[in-house]
C-alpha cells in the first residue's frame, strides 16, 4: 500500500459509468476492467458512478468486471449527458468517497464530462490515455500527443486526484465474470435548474459499430474515386462486423460524412485491424490511425508511404482486390474455406 | 455581441517531433508554427457570428513571443484586437492553470460567448475549454459542427456515438469547436486583411496584469506534468501479401488475418 504525507491515499478508485439507450457502452466495460487492476495495486475498493434514466436496473452488472459498490442516479433528466446536470451530481457523490483516482472511457461524453470535472474539482486530468501503471511513485498514465509522434507518461503531484480518460479498445478487458455483480447504492437528488438544455437528438438508426468503439475499420480514400464506390467498402465491413472510415481527402470529396474522417482533424481510433483502402497514408492520417493494432493497406501505387507502415501491404488495384477479399473473408466466417 | 476566441498556436501537422535532451519536451528549433487547427475553425465560426449580428470578436492566447504571428493572421482573418499572455512564469503551466489564466483575461473582457477548439493537436489535452467554462462558471457546450446565436442564447450541434444533438445556452457560455475543413471551410487571410491587421490592436500581457500571482502557475503550481516522453512502439516492417494474382493475394490475406492474426 503505498503512502501519502503519512496517511493510506486509497480509499477507492472511481470508474464513471457511460450508459445510453438502455445499456453500458462496451468501453464502460473496458475501464471498469482497468480500474480493478489500480485497486488491486492501490490494495482498495472500485466504486463506480452511474448515471442514466433507467440505469438502477441494469448497474449490478458492473460488479462482473469487477466494480465492489456502484452509487447510482436514476431520473428522467440524465437520459442524455449535460455537462451542466452530470458533474455537480458526480462530484457530489465524489466529494463522499474520497476517491483514489477517476477512471473514464474516452468516448465523445466521457472526454467532455472528464474535462469539466476536473475544471469543477480543480484537479489534473489525462485524456485518451492507452496504459496506465500504478507503482511506489504513484499513477502514470501514457497518452500519444504530437500526432502520435511521442507518448507522454503523465504524472501527478503530491496529494493530488488522477483524473484518466481510457482510450478504447487500448486496455484488455477481463470478465466478465458473470458471478459477480455489484452492490447499489442509490443517491437522491433535486432536478437541477441548468442555463443550457438538449434540444433534441437525432439517432442514425443504422444500428451500425460507432467508429472509436470498432475492433474492425475498414477506410476508403481518395482512392475510391466516388462515394458510390463505398458500397463495395460497406460490403466488405458488413462482413467482417467492421465499421468504415475515410480520409479527409473523401471527406472533402463529399463522399463521406465529416463524422467518418480519421485522423488529425478527425476521430482516434485504435481498432483490432484497420485496412486502410485507397489511402496513401499521410502523417495526418496516421495521427489518427497508427495506434491500431493491425493495419492492412490495399494500394497499387509501390510508392505510396502507408505500404511501408502496414502490417500487410497489398499492392493490387483496389476496385478488382476489395470484391475478391470480400468474397474470401465470407467463405472463411460461412466455414467453406 | 461581443466575441472572443482562445487561440493556441502548435508547431505544423506535417512536423517531425524530436524529444529533446530532458526526456520531456521536444526540440522546438525549425519548427514551423501554425494556428491550431480547431482554434481557425472556431475563429471562422467567430467571424460567421460577427458578420450576421455585429459586435467586436478578440483573439487571446497564452504563450511565448512567437504567437505573434499567429495574433496577426487571425487580426488578418478579421478578428478586431488580440491579447497575448506571455510570462516566463507559465513554464510547465497544466490545462487547469493555463484555463485559470485564460479565465481571468476573459473576465477583463467580458464577453458574451466565449469560442475554442475542441482539443489543440499538439499536446491534444482536450479539456481547457471545459475547465474554462467551470471556472467562470458558465454553460459549455462541447464540439459543436454548427453554431446559431442571438443577443440572449447560443444553439449548436454536436456529434454523439450514433447521431447527433441540438443543445442551447443561456449567454454568456463557452463553445468548443470541432468538426473538420470540411465542416468549416476557414478563411483565408486575404492580402488587405493582412496589411488592416498591422494598424489593429495587439496587446502583450503579464500575468501581474491580471492580478495573478506568478508563484502560483507554471509547473510548481501544475496537478499534472509530463514525467517523460518516449516514442511510441514502433511498428515493426510488414509483410507484402504475395500471390500470383489478386485472387491469391486475397486468399493469402484473408487466411493470415484469420490464422496468424486473428483479426477476424
Ligand atoms: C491541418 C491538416 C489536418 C489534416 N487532417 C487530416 C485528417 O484528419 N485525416 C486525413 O486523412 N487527412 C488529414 N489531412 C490531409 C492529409 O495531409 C492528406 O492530404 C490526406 O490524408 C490524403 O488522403 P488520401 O490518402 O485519401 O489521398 P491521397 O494522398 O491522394 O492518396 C490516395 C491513394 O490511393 C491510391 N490509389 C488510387 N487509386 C487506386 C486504386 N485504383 N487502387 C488502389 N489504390 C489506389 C493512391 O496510390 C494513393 O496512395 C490533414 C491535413 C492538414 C494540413
Ligand atoms: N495557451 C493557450 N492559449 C489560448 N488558448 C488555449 C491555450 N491552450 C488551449 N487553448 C484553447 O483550448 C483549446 C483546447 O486545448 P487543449 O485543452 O490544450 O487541447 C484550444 O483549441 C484553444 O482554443
Amino acid at each position: 500500500m503505498i503512502l501519502n504525507e503519512g496517511k493510506p491515499v486509497a480509499k477507492s478508485v472511481c470508474v464513471i459509468a457511460e450508459f445510453q439507450r438502455g445499456g453500458f457502452r462496451s468501453s464502460t466495460f473496458e475501464v471498469a476492467s482497468e480500474g480493478r487492476k489500480i485497486a488491486d495495486g492501490l490494495g482498495c475498493e472500485l466504486c463506480a458512478i452511474a448515471l442514466g434514466a433507467g440505469v438502477a436496473e441494469r448497474a449490478p452488472e458492473l460488479g462482473r468486471f469487477g466494480v465492489d459498490r456502484v452509487f447510482v442516479t436514476d431520473e428522467p433528466f440524465l437520459e442524455h449527458y449535460l455537462a451542466e446536470v452530470y458533474v455537480p451530481v458526480i462530484a457530489d457523490v465524489l466529494g463522499r468517497i474520497e476517491p483514489a483516482a477517476i477512471l473514464l472511457p474516452a468516448s465523445a461524453d466521457g472526454k467532455d464530462l472528464g474535462a469539466s470535472l476536473a475544471g469543477r474539482l480543480r484537479e489534473g486530468l489525462a485524456q485518451d490515455c492507452t496504459e496506465i501503471v500504478c507503482d511506489a511513485s504513484g499513477l502514470k498514465a501514457r497518452r500519444p500527443v504530437f500526432g502520435g509522434g511521442c507518448d507522454a507518461w503523465c504524472k501527478w503531484a503530491p496529494g493530488a486526484i488522477p483524473i484518466i480518460t481510457c482510450r478504447p479498445n487500448t486496455m484488455d478487458c477481463s470478465g466478465p465474470d458473470m458471478h459477480r455483480s455489484a452492490e447499489t447504492i442509490r443517491i437522491g437528488v433535486e432536478k437541477p435548474r441548468p442555463r443550457s438544455e438538449v434540444l433534441s437528438v437525432q439517432l442514425e438508426g443504422s444500428g451500425g459499430v460507432e467508429l472509436t468503439e470498432a475492433s474492425i475499420i475498414v477506410s476508403g480514400g481518395r482512392g475510391m474515386q466516388g462515394a458510390e464506390n463505398f458500397a463495395m467498402l460497406e460490403e466488405l465491413a458488413g462482413e467482417l462486423g467492421a465499421a468504415v472510415g475515410a480520409s479527409r481527402a473523401a471527406v472533402e470529396a463529399n463522399w463521406r460524412p465529416y463524422a467518418d474522417q480519421v485522423g488529425q482533424t478527425g476521430k482516434i481510433v485504435s481498432p483490432a485491424l484497420y485496412i486502410a483502402v485507397g489511402i496513401s497514408g499521410s502523417i495526418q492520417h496516421f495521427a489518427g490511425m497508427g495506434s491500431s493494432k493491425c493495419i492492412v493497406a490495399v494500394n497499387n501505387n509501390p510508392e505510396a508511404p502507408i505500404l511501408g507502415k502496414a502490417d500487410y501491404a497489398v499492392l493490387e488495384d483496389l476496385f478488382e482486390f476489395i470484391p475478391l477479399l470480400t468474397e474470401e473473408v465470407r467463405k472463411i466466417r460461412s466455414g467453406i474455406a | 455581441m461581443k466575441i472572443v476566441v482562445l487561440i493556441k498556436q502548435t508547431p505544423d501537422t506535417e512536423s517531425v517531433i524530436r524529444i529533446a535532451e530532458d526526456g520531456k519536451s521536444i526540440v522546438t528549433d525549425g519548427l514551423k508554427w501554425i494556428i491550431n487547427p480547431y482554434d481557425e475553425f472556431a475563429l471562422e465560426a467567430a467571424l460567421r457570428l460577427k458578420e450576421k449580428d455585429g459586435g467586436t470578436l478578440s483573439v487571446l492566447s497564452l504563450g511565448p513571443q512567437r504567437v505573434v504571428n499567429s495574433m496577426i493572421t487571425a487580426l488578418a482573418m478579421g478578428a478586431d484586437d488580440a491579447t497575448i499572455i506571455d510570462d516566463p512564469a507559465l513554464d510547465g503551466a497544466d490545462a487547469l492553470g493555463t484555463a485559470t489564466i485564460l479565465s481571468a483575461a476573459i473576465e477583463k473582457i467580458g464577453p458574451d460567448i466565449v469560442l475554442c477548439g475542441s482539443r489543440a493537436i499538439d499536446c491534444d489535452q482536450a479539456q481547457t475549454g471545459a475547465m474554462v467554462a467551470e471556472i467562470l462558471g458558465w454553460p459549455h457546450l462541447p464540439v459543436a459542427v454548427a453554431i446559431e446565436a442571438d443577443q440572449r442564447r447560443v444553439t449548436i450541434e454536436r456529434r454523439i456515438e450514433g447521431g447527433t444533438m441540438s443543445l442551447r445556452a443561456t449567454l454568456p457560455a463557452l463553445v468548443t469547436v470541432g468538426g473538420s475543413h470540411s465542416v468549416w471551410n476557414p478563411r483565408y487571410a486575404s492580402l488587405p486583411g493582412i496589411i488592416k491587421a498591422k494598424k489593429k490592436p495587439l496587446a502583450v500581457r503579464r500575468l501581474s496584469d491580471l492580478g495573478l500571482d506568478p508563484a502560483k502557475f507554471g509547473l510548481a503550481g501544475a496537478k499534472i506534468s509530463v514525467a517523460s516522453l518516449e516514442k511510441p512502439p514502433q511498428r515493426s516492417a510488414g509483410r507484402i501479401v504475395e500471390g500470383g494474382d489478386a485472387r491469391e493475394k486475397a486468399r493469402e490475406l484473408a487466411r493470415a488475418l484469420h490464422e496468424d492474426s486473428g483479426a477476424f
